[in-house]
């Protein structure tokens, strides 16, 4: 297996899919001579041409807009936006239009566009540019939601997102664009919907994705070693269409849960688990559903203390000792 | 009504739009055969009279949510639709009916949808806003002011990709052009030679506003300027008028990938929705003195008329056919069953619509 980065793991998602089908367009903001404000997209113009990956104006609600327009005739084209925090400017193209096209034309329209980038704080860019929607998304019956953690994951879902018939919103990690992980060399698509098990235990399952999954790996190496304590680590991956059986099982094998999430705790995708969690299997847990989430303010600006707000390797500690407490 | 009553604007590119005259003598006009021009009369016929049942419908508590007509507004819709050609497609907001009757669309599935009947359109999941005929190259039917801007922008990006030669037709009320995303798709098109017209409808009002006191500047279609984009206005009471003007615009979209705004000039006769009383923002007499004077169907019925084309007794027999279709649409929509409650989760997803070709796993729906 060859060690991207989850950067390099998404590019190459884009390199394969574009060459595989013609219907195929990267569009966003500096996707093409920029090479992508993150450099995803890095040496992808030069492949593939200015028809095919496209520089857009900073217009977003225009610009993914015509991509839903240009998906419904056909065209299955990746929007990347620089941050997904920048949907809100596009939020009537995206959830009234892609979301919703299908089901008022009475399943005679589909719309297989992909809308991809970053969602994520921790990097000190405020509240405007720290958002994590995949919730909002989520909310919308018609699309799907994807999180992905490592390099591996980014590939394979994206590759299956891009062939899905459906609206895919895809939701990647400045933090993670540097991190290196194992990606198979012979091609491999990651159906959506399918949860992973990074790490197997028997005390406590930790439920979580994107990149709390490796803070919860880590402080799940933590509690083994100076708590032993043997914590399950279940990656959704997939927001919706959500993995529950996967979820479920880990529960009937721990018995207690700790939900962990970098979202607002309101209404948040933890919520939702809670909530199933205890419906379908009240009388597997040993104790209440323990939630880790971003402290509930807008995102801080002070760089020290924005670390504190968002899930961090002691904080899911904290909050594992809790749950099994 | 509009302060823009202004000649058309030629487009700069005059080598692609040579047209000189009246509006029938246009070429576009004068080289249509006598069934084409009482097709494009019994279309304009055919809306008026389904519209007139819908709204006894509407009255009857028959159907639910807003109804906007589009009365007096009939040649617009038709006038351009009648202009399609394979590969044109066309694009509008929430007053949608006409443009689906003109497409091609059964009124029978138009008003069972009305009716919120599984007969419907859109199986009754859509409803009047929110029509579509992806078959007949009709995308709805959107029901946010503006919204559907950016996906007509993006219905001629997917023909210019496919190096087609067709042209989107993008409609929008007088009261959307002051939409970010309109804008937003203006300068897309322009900057990429997107094959567009930009149709605004400008009926006068925007829902209850005039365009005096809703839009800045000379005029709506002008706004075109401001991205170097062609742009015309063309009254819409004269089904002629509005082809001879469009049919400029779209040969440039589709010859020579250049977008374009174009402004019509009509009216409704009723309000913005069944639902507005229509008695605080115009006078009885404005709407008169229109009816009276520019109704599209009478102009144009007095243009066949003397034209020989058309007689008074095939006349009186298209609007008692259209009188009929009507009915029969009311009573097929009346004897149709509603969706049922396990319904309301079909057509959410393609996958599970297509349970056989389903790739992802997991669960789409919750409760």
């Amino acid at each position: 297996m060859a060690v991207l980065t989850y950067r390099e793991a998404i590019r190459a998602a884009l390199a394969e899919e574009l060459a595989r089908d013609e219907n195929v367009v990267l569009l966003g903001e500096e996707v093409a001579q920029f090479h992508g404000a993150y450099k995803v997209s890095e040496g992808l113009l030069e492949k593939f041409g200015p028809d095919r990956i496209v520089d857009t104006p900073i217009s977003e609600a225009g610009f993914i807009g015509m991509g839903v327009g240009a998906s419904m005739l056909g065209i299955r084209p990746v929007m990347e936006l620089m941050f997904w925090s920048f949907y809100s400017v596009a939020f009537d193209q995206i959830l009234n239009n892609a979301a919703n096209v299908r089901y008022m034309s009475g399943g005679l329209i589909n719309c297989p566009i992909v809308i991809r980038g970053p969602a994520n704080g921790g990097t000190n860019v405020g509240a405007t540019h720290s958002h994590t929607p995949e919730n909002v998304l989520a909310n919308h019956p018609g699309v799907k939601v994807i999180v992905p953690a490592t390099a591996r994951d980014a590939k394979g879902l994206l590759k299956s997102a891009i062939r899905d018939n459906d609206p895919c919103f895809f939701l990647e990690n400045t933090i993670l664009y540097g991190e290196k992980g194992e990606v198979p060399d012979t091609e491999e698509l990651i159906p959506l919907g399918l949860a992973d098990v990074k790490r197997t235990g028997t005390d406590l399952t930790i439920v979580t994705y994107g990149r709390c999954v490796l803070h919860s790996l880590a402080a799940a190496e933590i509690l083994e070693k100076d708590h032993d304590i043997s914590v399950e680590v279940v990656d959704l991956r997939t927001i919706r269409p959500l993995d529950f059986d996967t979820v479920l099982a880990s529960v009937k094998k721990t018995h207690r849960v700790l939900i962990v999430e970098e979202q607002k705790p309101f209404a948040s995708v933890g919520s939702q688990l809670a909530y199933m969690i205890q419906r379908e299997a009240f009388d597997e847990l040993d104790g209440p559903i323990h939630r880790l989430a971003t402290i509930d303010a807008p995102a801080i600006y002070s760089p020290p203390v924005e670390t504190e707000q968002l899930p961090n390797v002691p904080r899911v500690l904290k909050a594992a000792l809790a749950a099994v407490a | 009504m509009s302060k823009k009553a202004v000649p058309s604007a030629d487009p700069k590119d005059e080598a692609a739009c040579a047209s000189a005259g009246s509006p029938a003598a246009a070429p576009i006009n004068a080289l249509l055969p006598n069934e084409g021009k009482i097709e494009l009369h019994r279309k304009m016929v055919r809306i008026r009279r389904f519209e007139e049942r819908s709204l006894r419908a509407y009255q009857s508590k028959k159907i639910g949510g807003f109804l906007h007509l589009y009365i007096g507004q009939e040649a617009v819709a038709v006038g351009c639709c009648s202009l399609m050609g394979p590969n044109d497609h066309v694009i509008t907001a929430y007053r949608d009916h006409a443009h689906a009757i003109a497409v091609g669309m059964d009124t029978k599935a138009l008003m069972a949808e009305l009716y919120g009947k599984i007969t419907g359109c859109s199986k009754g999941k859509g409803g009047s806003m929110h029509y579509f005929a992806p078959s007949l190259n009709y995308w709805g039917g959107h029901g946010i002011v503006g919204g559907q801007i950016p996906l007509g922008t993006g219905l001629a990006y997917a023909v210019k990709y496919r190096k087609l030669k067709g042209a989107a037709m993008a409609f929008m009320g007088d009261g959307a052009v002051n939409q970010g995303a309109v804008h937003e798709a203006y300068n897309l098109a322009a900057l990429w030679n997107l094959p567009v017209v930009f149709v605004v409808e400008n009926n006068g009002y925007s829902m209850g506003t005039s365009q005096d006191r809703s839009s800045a500047g000379p005029g709506l279609a002008q706004r075109a300027e401001a991205y170097g984009m062609n742009w015309g206005t063309c009254f819409g009471h004269d089904v002629y008028e509005v082809r001879a003007t469009m049919d400029k615009f779209l040969t440039l979209a589709r010859e020579k990938n250049l977008p374009s705004v174009v402004e019509i000039d009509t009216y409704r006769y009723r309000g913005h929705s069944v639902a507005d009383p229509d008695k605080t923002y115009r006078t009885r007499e404005e709407i008169e003195d229109y009816r009276r004077t520019k109704d599209p169907i009478q102009v144009f019925q007095a243009a066949l008329l003397a034209e020989g084309v058309l007689t008074e007794a095939l006349a009186e027999q298209i609007n008692a056919e259209a009188v009929a279709e009507a009915e029969l649409a009311a009573e097929f929509a009346e004897a149709s069953p509603f969706p049922s409650v396990d319904d309301i989760q079909k057509d959410v997803y393609w996958e599970v619509d297509n349970p056989s070709q389903r790739t992802s796993q997991g669960r789409l729906f919750f409760d």
